[in-house]
């Protein structure tokens, strides 16, 4: 009987050893966030590299706050996220080797139709949001330690807010993604800051409208950094960098720029 | 088939047999010899200890003091093979029939042919020819107890032991399993079966061992213990009072 | 709401038409889950057998260890083998994280008490039963193991769909362990989750219909092996 299982033991193994062996080919892991993948836009810019380097690059969509802690502990090759503190603090702490600007986005604030607190049409997004506290206006936040959470507190510090008080009243924190967020949004008639790209990529918008745009405070960063091989010694260091200078090379900045989605340009690349 | 001479040879004694649970005595016997011919039955009322005597000799308890011999000798694996046992409720594999049999057969080494050709002899013996294919589990309650006596059978015992295998069964079912039972004797192997139904012990029994609380009360031919019981307690028991 | 029927019809046309995408998904589940579940009964099923037949010190403690793993939440085992394969975790230098052997391996360290503790149900009542009769046969207790585990087949492989029914329809472990990456590591649950994200509700319901689809499908076997063993057994009780 042990024999059997022996024997057993051995075809499981080689099943998957012979799976594994098949998928063994050059690839890089790419930790980034859900705005990126979810948008469409690395479907659209990926094929190119990969075509014309051979490299496959396997992207992890997580929250910012999320993909940073991955990357410090070594897993993932490079780092693609929107979060300037806290991507400048991961370089400084000897986590990723530098911080390049890639391309910005926007985000918006989103809200019912009914449009309870009346800020409709505004650009001024602190005042806005200062009106949403005061009318008690229910929020969807991410509340994910995500880049758009980030700049989410942001604006209500700025706006003079304390949303740790309100949090479970008017002020809802989901604490997952954009799209989870922007469901719940959509669910309960409440307002959200989403980043551009993902709310028109967003197919389950109901009754949800743009409320606020184009104020500059709502420039959204995005930065791509190698991370440190001399920290994790596994890191593909030659192949991310590879990555990351065609990503902010011309080619990767032109693929960019022609990515559009109902007519759209969602990403503004702006590396120097 | 195998020539079973010798069997009523086979000679079991205990001695000084106790089994203690707790503060309770559950079997208590100074000596007891079974070495006279025929089929032994063992009677008793409830919790008297018959089936625990009977899993004493089979070796399945180890008793707390005292000892069990066959021949001569005390119990042993090789006397122990060469003991087989059926029980209240049959104890049948979830497989086929046939592979009840096969089971013990292919145990004891026999080519495929061969063991095809006994399962077949037994089958017919026991009344179920035809049916090696149907599931052991679907048989009737009286087909099952019949082939896990056929089993019992097939390791070729020189001892059969019995616990109360026909309590559950019709009249029919119990015939049929009692022809089985007086078969095997009379070709030699010594049976020792539990019963507590008297009209049973009656029909199949030489030598009869009555059990009143977990000691012997008499032990002796059918005849006498029938006719002439000295102990008080079994001869209400014998004339159908409700001991308990 | 958007129109949902239309969505509907477009999800399910992709499924029928065995949209290769679609295909790739379902495909990648099934292995996954499958090879999980293979390598969980080569550790439960022992485990389980000795853990019923088996008398040594602590074997209660491991009983109950074993029911109460059972309930494993699929993240928190997801969280423990991101920490074991991380390049930063002990295991690390084997480079699994983010492969579908990493989700294997979560899903086997959520399958196997499953099995285990079933397979310890199974074969202890089964003994219950065998004990006497396997002793009076001259079998020692070893020698009964592949005994019960052979007549116990029927409800072992009732474990076996239990516990892949679990792995199948699990979520939390894998999206960790395997990062949903397109095309490597992106399954039912984790594409399920993810269009949920991106608002695509219609078509992360079509792919639970094709789940359900699998679960029922499980059920039913399970369901129905339990009855045929269970009519198998009772005619003569009947």
């Amino acid at each position: 009987m042990f024999e059997t299982w022996i024997k057993a033991c051995a075809v499981a193994l080689a099943i998957v050893g012979a799976g594994t062996a098949l998928a063994a080919e050059e690839f890089i892991v790419v930790q980034s966030t859900t705005s990126t993948q979810n948008s469409g836009l690395l479907d659209h810019i990926l094929p190119a590299f990969e075509a014309e380097s051979g490299i496959e690059v396997r992207v992890v969509a997580v929250g910012t706050g999320q993909a940073i802690k991955n990357a410090t502990n070594g897993d993932g090759d490079v780092l693609l996220v929107h979060a300037k503190a806290a991507e400048e603090k991961f370089v400084a702490e000897g986590w990723g080797v530098q911080r390049f600007d890639v391309m910005y986005n926007d985000f918006v604030l989103v809200g019912p139709a009914a449009d309870q607190a009346g800020i409709k049409g505004g650009a001024d997004v602190v005042a806005a949001m200062t009106v949403i506290a005061k009318a008690q206006a229910p929020f969807a936040s991410r509340g994910d330690d995500s880049g758009t959470h980030k700049a989410e507190l942001r604006h209500w510090t700025s706006a003079g807010v304390d949303v740790a008080a309100a949090s479970g009243g008017w002020y809802r924190e989901t604490g997952s993604g954009m799209g989870a967020t922007l469901n719940l949004a959509a669910g309960m008639g409440a307002y959200a800051l989403t980043d551009r790209a993902t709310w028109i990529a967003f197919a389950n918008k109901g009754d949800l409208e743009i409320m606020v745009e184009g104020d500059t405070r709502l420039f959204n960063q995005y930065g791509v950094i190698l991370v440190n091989p001399e920290k994790h010694p596994g890191v593909k260091a030659i192949a991310g960098q590879r990555f990351i200078d065609w990503l902010i090379g011309p080619e990767g900045q032109a693929a960019i720029a022609s990515y559009t989605l109902d007519g759209q340009q969602l990403f503004f690349p702006n590396a120097r | 088939m195998r020539d079973f001479c010798g069997g009523h040879g086979v000679l079991i004694e205990a001695t000084g047999l106790r089994l203690v649970r707790g503060d309770k005595l559950l079997l208590d016997i100074a000596h007891l010899r079974l070495g006279g011919p025929g089929p032994t039955v063992i009677l008793g009322p409830n919790g008297a200890g018959k089936s625990l005597l009977l899993r004493c000799l089979h070796g399945l308890i180890r008793a707390d003091a005292g000892q069990v011999f066959q021949d001569g000798l005390p119990l042993n694996k090789a006397q122990r093979m060469r003991q087989a046992m059926v029980f209240q409720r049959p104890v049948l594999l979830r497989r086929s029939v046939a592979a009840n049999l096969d089971f013990v057969l292919r145990r004891r080494g026999l080519s495929r042919s061969a063991r095809r050709e006994r399962i077949a002899d037994l089958l017919a013996t026991g009344g179920l020819s035809g049916r090696e294919r149907q599931w052991a589990r679907s048989l009737s309650g009286g087909e099952a107890q019949r082939l896990a006596i056929l089993r019992a059978l097939a390791t070729e015992p020189d001892v059969l032991f019995l616990d109360e295998p026909t309590s559950a069964l019709d009249p029919g079912a119990t015939q049929a399993i009692e022809a089985l039972v007086m078969r095997a004797s009379a070709q030699g192997v010594r049976i020792v079966m539990v019963t507590h139904d008297i009209g049973q012990a009656r029909r199949l029994a030489r030598d009869v061992v009555v059990m009143i609380g977990g000691q012997v009360a008499e032990h002796g031919d059918v005849e006498r213990v029938f006719g002439d019981a000295t102990h008080g307690t079994v001869r209400r028991f014998l004339a159908g009072d409700l001991i308990f | 709401m958007q129109n949902f029927a239309q969505e509907m019809q477009t999800a399910f046309a992709l499924i029928l038409t065995g949209d290769s995408e679609l295909l790739g998904i379902v495909g990648l589940s099934l292995w996954v889950s499958l090879l999980a579940v293979l390598f969980a009964a080569l550790i439960g099923m022992p485990l389980g057998a000795a853990l019923a037949v088996g008398r040594f010190p602590g074997r209660r403690a491991l009983v109950v260890l074993v029911n109460a793993l059972m309930g494993l939440p699929p993240v928190v085992v997801g969280l423990l083998v991101y920490l074991m394969l991380s390049r930063s975790g002990p295991l690390g230098v084997l480079q699994l994280l983010y492969t579908p052997t990493a989700m294997i391996i979560a899903q086997v360290a959520l399958v196997t008490p499953i099995i285990a503790a079933l397979t310890r149900q199974v074969i202890e009542m089964l003994d219950a039963e065998y004990a006497e009769q396997m002793r009076s046969l001259g079998l020692s207790r070893l020698a009964t193991v592949p005994v019960l585990l052979w007549d116990g087949r029927v409800a072992l492989l009732t474990a076996l769909l239990a516990g892949f029914g679990r792995a199948i329809a699990e979520v939390g472990a894998v999206i960790i362990v395997g990062g949903n990456i397109n095309h490597v590591t992106r399954v039912m649950t984790t594409t399920i989750a993810l269009e949920t994200s991106k608002g695509n509700l219609a078509l992360a319901l079509a792919l639970g219909t094709v789940l359900i689809a699998i679960a029922v499908t499980v059920n039913a076997m399970v369901s129905l092996l339990g009855q045929q063993s269970e009519a198998q057994d009772e005619v003569r009780h009947a």
